[in-house]
């Protein structure tokens, strides 16, 4: 791909993840900002592929664009969220908290960006160097993933079955006749929700 | 190999992240403070992806993989406690769980 089309791709993509970032943040209903978010989403994939990681990049597209973002929907649709909002964001104070935390910290990256050296390489005969070995991104990461971070990748498991039992169990409703002992282990931390558990049911 | 400065591309993840920290700090509804979150990790994946291109190594790539593992296991958590709260209180913006103010 020749320079002046990277450039291209680079400055429409950037260009789209950032503007795609603060319509997330700025646009009132929770729809248009989770379709916002896949905008950015795909924007950054863009920007992973022109960094030669391509394997992330799909996975970007196919895991949040595709699961996370549809799971996002699935809540605002199911629960009807976005009717009950309320629209005027009443923090004066924390609005300008907000922006001298965020102005603060662009100043510290530009600075760091400034200010750092030129990284030191690894010998590209390292089995970890991306240009050295001749494999493929999909190849290298796989070989990767199995070999040198297998442990971690064994408690990735570990970590997803707990997600998927806490998320099972928080969201299932506290009906019929074995209510009484879930409604004991879960409402001794919120002495006040508790006492009107006829509520909580309807 | 792109012929575009890496700066550019940390300086893309930094304003990314820093739009991110500010709807968290700013928005109330709680759905969509969790999309902030997803914009910050975001950002830094692309830091990783960058740093793993200029370091010519492949475990910032692995490194994005397990946040995104990460990432999804935080989003199924917490939308479900999102859902959780919305059936108790039949709101889920962040001033409704006032509960522990004290």
């Amino acid at each position: 791909m020749s320079e002046v089309a990277q450039w291209f791709v680079f400055i429409v993509a950037s260009s789209a993840a950032i503007g795609m970032a603060v319509g997330v943040v700025t646009q009132r209903n929770p729809v248009h900002a989770a379709l916002a978010l896949v905008g950015t989403l795909f924007a950054v994939a863009v920007l992973f592929v022109m960094q030669e990681a391509h394997f992330l990049a799909a996975v970007q597209i196919i895991v949040y664009a595709g699961a996370i973002v549809v799971l996002f929907l699935f809540v605002i649709m199911l629960l009807g969220i976005d009717k009950h909002e309320v629209l005027d964001e009443s923090l004066p104070l924390q609005r300008i908290i907000a922006g001298v935390v965020g102005v603060g910290s662009l100043v510290v990256g530009a600075i760091m960006l400034i200010k750092a050296d030129a990284a030191p390489q690894t010998p590209t005969d390292s089995p970890s160097s991306i240009s050295g070995t001749g494999l493929g991104n999909v190849e290298h990461i796989g070989r990767s993933l199995f070999s040198d971070y297998l442990w971690a990748f064994e408690i990735t498991s570990v970590l997803l079955v707990i997600a998927v039992v806490g998320a099972v169990v928080l969201v299932r409703r506290r009906s019929g006749p074995a209510s009484a002992d879930t409604d004991n282990d879960t409402g001794t931390g919120n002495g006040a929700e508790s006492g009107a558990p006829g509520k909580a049911r309807a | 190999m792109t012929a575009i400065d890496p700066n550019l591309f940390l300086a893309v993840a930094a304003i990314i992240f820093v739009i991110g920290a500010v709807g968290l700090l700013t928005r109330k509804n709680a759905l969509v403070m969790f999309m902030c979150v997803e914009l910050m990790l975001n950002a830094v994946n692309l830091t990783f992806v960058t740093f793993s291109r200029e370091l010519d190594d492949i475990g910032g790539q692995v490194t994005v993989f397990f946040t995104m593992v990460v990432a999804a296991a935080e989003v199924c958590v917490g939308l479900a406690i999102i859902v959780a709260i919305f059936r108790r209180r039949r709101g889920a913006t962040a001033d409704d769980l006032n509960i522990m103010k004290g």
